[in-house]
């Protein structure tokens, strides 16, 4: 401990050491430590009113938790919330994959630059505004419809909103970056000599991909999807634009608790969610066989 | 190995410009490899054997001209289909699997069962003096271990040529030595087609059967076996670039029979003429540093220079001098360390003498180092 305080000190000098206490040890507790755990401790408090704060009733309890898996319209949308996250992060890992190695592996110059200026630029606008931007596509009197109902496809627009279509594409739009990056730097690390050898060996394509970039880009993936899905199951603007009743979102049932003045039972959601998040992040790692240490490169 | 055998290889007038590029990165390339030869593309770097490679394993197809192996047009024949195969010059080993999924790569491809893979693995590691390895990673190997992984595993598709990209480069001298006489048995004991590219000529001059030297223009010099590259060079490039030369810029004052009198910077010098040079040419006259001897007495006239002795190189069995001529032209002489010779100093003024049948006269054009 001794030795620990002299190095510090000779590396960053007394002031050095109380400006980063100061600004890291204050982020750490008050910012990350203590909202969570109050979180925690209100999400195992029943919801009692002010007067009887502190009285006999104020015991810690499970039931805040108990009430998500028994009221099953509650139970049912934190079901459909993983599912649809985890389709959002399939179909994100399906369009990024082939869009990051050709970033990583084909493109040069100028189409380099184009392809990452369309995949940044869209980036500068507003979640919400962009979001707006699909809702404008995806309505009724939107574009889309009246494309399809110009070349006479459909007779009558297709509400393209009902159900989790709309909120799913529109994560999916909206995150890709995020699986984009993540997969880009995995693949531009692998060696293209090794993908040249593999073709002069007489391997497909397919087997290429198989056998050689993704094995190498394992990590990349697991971050990519470990981003895409926290961020799927945590949106609420998405829904909220997007969707219709029928859509709802796990994120929606906190924020109405919230909203409710229950923040006993919405810290509970809010701690499932955050549980959830976690348990997903070890079966990543699981699946893709990658450590933490890897997931930190 | 069974069934291995070489193919031919013809590469026809071929030229190759890259999207976009100004010129050729090769420039009518004709060079016929025969079956199972050991056939070498020596130049200096950035002079396109790299790109020749690619255009015969099927990464680049030619702008003009054909390559063919085993009389075959491989236009339109991708790197997958072609009875090549490439062993690059970082590897490119297969990091994340084993040695034997490493050799076994190319048979996988094939739909060869897991256990014949195995079996052809250990055979393939036998053939290139590596046993008992089959199950370790790539990266528990040493560099030269990892270079008959590479082999192997480029053998085991049964190619009929193996296109080598200065493989070697990365390993430290002795390992290079080494495997230099490895590489030339296991393409003995396999009979296949060897194409080496590589800008050490100590590689290319020790391990092949004939060799390509080609310019930093991108173009073949001249294809010889490596006695005759060294000693009957027919471009002022290939004299330059083929072991260590003293070049002299000169004109050729006259001629007679196979021999020719040229004058230089330092005097008449007289060598032999085997372009038939005329008077009135540009030529140059190449004296190699072992032919030079320190003259015994004053000799009239020519092929005779004097010279100051600035610095020596004991390098064992010789000594290397560099000399400087009046015309401060600098000189290289290489003496036998076998006690005929007297110890010179630096600073000292010595005549040096070269005979005519050693000297060669060559028409004026590019030299590698200028």
């Amino acid at each position: 401990m001794r030795k620990l305080w002299q190095n510090a000190k000779r590396n960053f000098g007394a002031i050095g050491i109380i400006f980063i206490l100061l600004t890291v040890g204050g982020w750490l507790i008050f910012m990350i430590l203590l909202p969570q755990l109050i979180m925690l401790d209100f999400s195992f408090r029943p919801l009692l009113p002010l007067r009887k704060l502190g009285g006999p009733e104020d015991v810690y309890t499970l039931k805040n938790y108990i009430v998500l898996f028994s009221t099953p319209l509650h139970r049912a949308i934190f079901f459909k919330t993983i599912w649809s996250s985890v389709i959002v992060t399939s179909v994100a890992l399906a369009i990024c994959y082939p869009i990051s190695y050709y970033l990583a592996k084909i493109a040069r110059g100028a189409k380099f630059s184009w392809l990452m200026m369309g995949l940044i630029v869209p980036y500068w606008i507003n979640e919400l505004l962009r979001l707006f931007a699909w809702q404008l596509i995806l309505a009724d009197a939107g574009i889309l419809n009246q494309i399809l109902m110009g070349l006479k496809i459909v007779s009558d627009p297709i509400n393209f909103r009902a159900g989790n279509g709309a909120v799913i594409m529109g994560m999916a739009y909206a995150y890709i970056l995020f699986m984009v990056f993540p997969l880009y730097n995995a693949i531009e690390s692998l060696d293209t000599n090794q993908v040249d050898a593999a073709r002069d060996l007489g391997a497909s394509w397919l087997r290429i991909h198989r056998r050689i970039v993704i094995p190498h880009a394992k990590p990349g993936i697991a971050v990519g999807c470990i981003m895409t899905f926290m961020l799927a199951a945590g949106s609420i603007a998405a829904p909220q634009l997007l969707g219709s009743p029928s859509s709802f979102w796990f994120t929606q049932i906190i924020y109405t608790n919230f909203e409710c003045a229950n923040w006993n039972q919405g810290a509970a959601y809010a701690m499932v969610l955050a549980i959830l998040c976690l348990i997903f992040i070890m079966i990543m790692l699981k699946i893709f066989r990658v450590s933490l240490k890897a997931l930190a490169k | 190995m069974e069934h291995v055998m070489g193919q031919d290889v013809a590469i026809d007038n071929v030229s190759m410009q890259y999207d976009g590029a100004a010129g050729f990165a090769v420039t009518d390339i004709n060079v016929d490899i025969q079956a199972g030869e050991f056939f070498s593309f020596l130049g200096p770097s950035g002079c396109g054997k790299t790109t020749l490679l690619r255009l015969v394993s099927g990464f680049l197809e030619p702008t003009k001209g054909a390559v063919r192996i085993g009389g075959k047009n491989m236009r339109g024949i991708g790197p997958n289909k072609r009875p090549t195969a490439m062993i690059f010059q970082n590897l490119a080993l297969f990091p994340l699997m084993t040695v034997a999924d490493n050799i076994g790569f190319g048979l996988e491809v094939r739909g060869v069962s897991r256990s014949k893979r195995l079996k052809k693995a250990t055979e393939l590691l036998e053939l290139v003096d590596l046993p008992a390895v089959e199950k370790k990673r790539v990266s528990d190997l040493s560099g030269g271990q990892m270079q008959r992984v590479a082999i192997a595993r480029g053998l085991a598709v049964q190619p009929s040529v193996l296109l080598l990209d200065e493989p070697l480069s990365a390993l430290d001298l002795k390992l290079r030595q080494y495997m230099r006489t490895e590489l030339r048995k296991i393409q003995k004991r396999t009979g296949v087609t060897f194409i080496y590219i590589t800008h050490d000529q100590g590689e290319a001059l020790t391990m092949s059967d004939r060799i390509g030297v080609m310019s930093a223009a991108g173009v073949i010099e001249q294809v010889d076996k490596a006695d005759v590259l060294y000693n009957h060079p027919k471009t002022a490039f290939v004299a330059d670039f083929v072991g260590d030369n003293n070049a002299f810029r000169a004109v050729v004052k006259q001629t007679e029979g196979d021999c020719a009198a040229v004058e230089t910077s330092a005097g008449m010098i007289r060598g032999r003429n085997p372009q038939r040079l005329a008077p009135g040419n540009e030529a140059m006259a190449f004296i190699r540093p072992e032919a030079i001897r320190i003259a015994a007495e004053k000799q009239p006239q020519h092929n005779q220079i004097g010279c100051r002795v600035e610095s020596l190189s004991f390098e064992g069995a010789f000594v290397t001098v560099f000399l400087k001529t009046g015309k401060e032209q600098q000189l290289v002489m290489r003496q036998p360390n076998d006690g005929t010779t007297p110890l010179l100093t630096a600073g000292s003024a010595i005549d040096i003498s070269f005979s005519e049948k050693n000297t060669l006269l060559l028409a004026s054009g590019e030299v590698a180092y200028a």
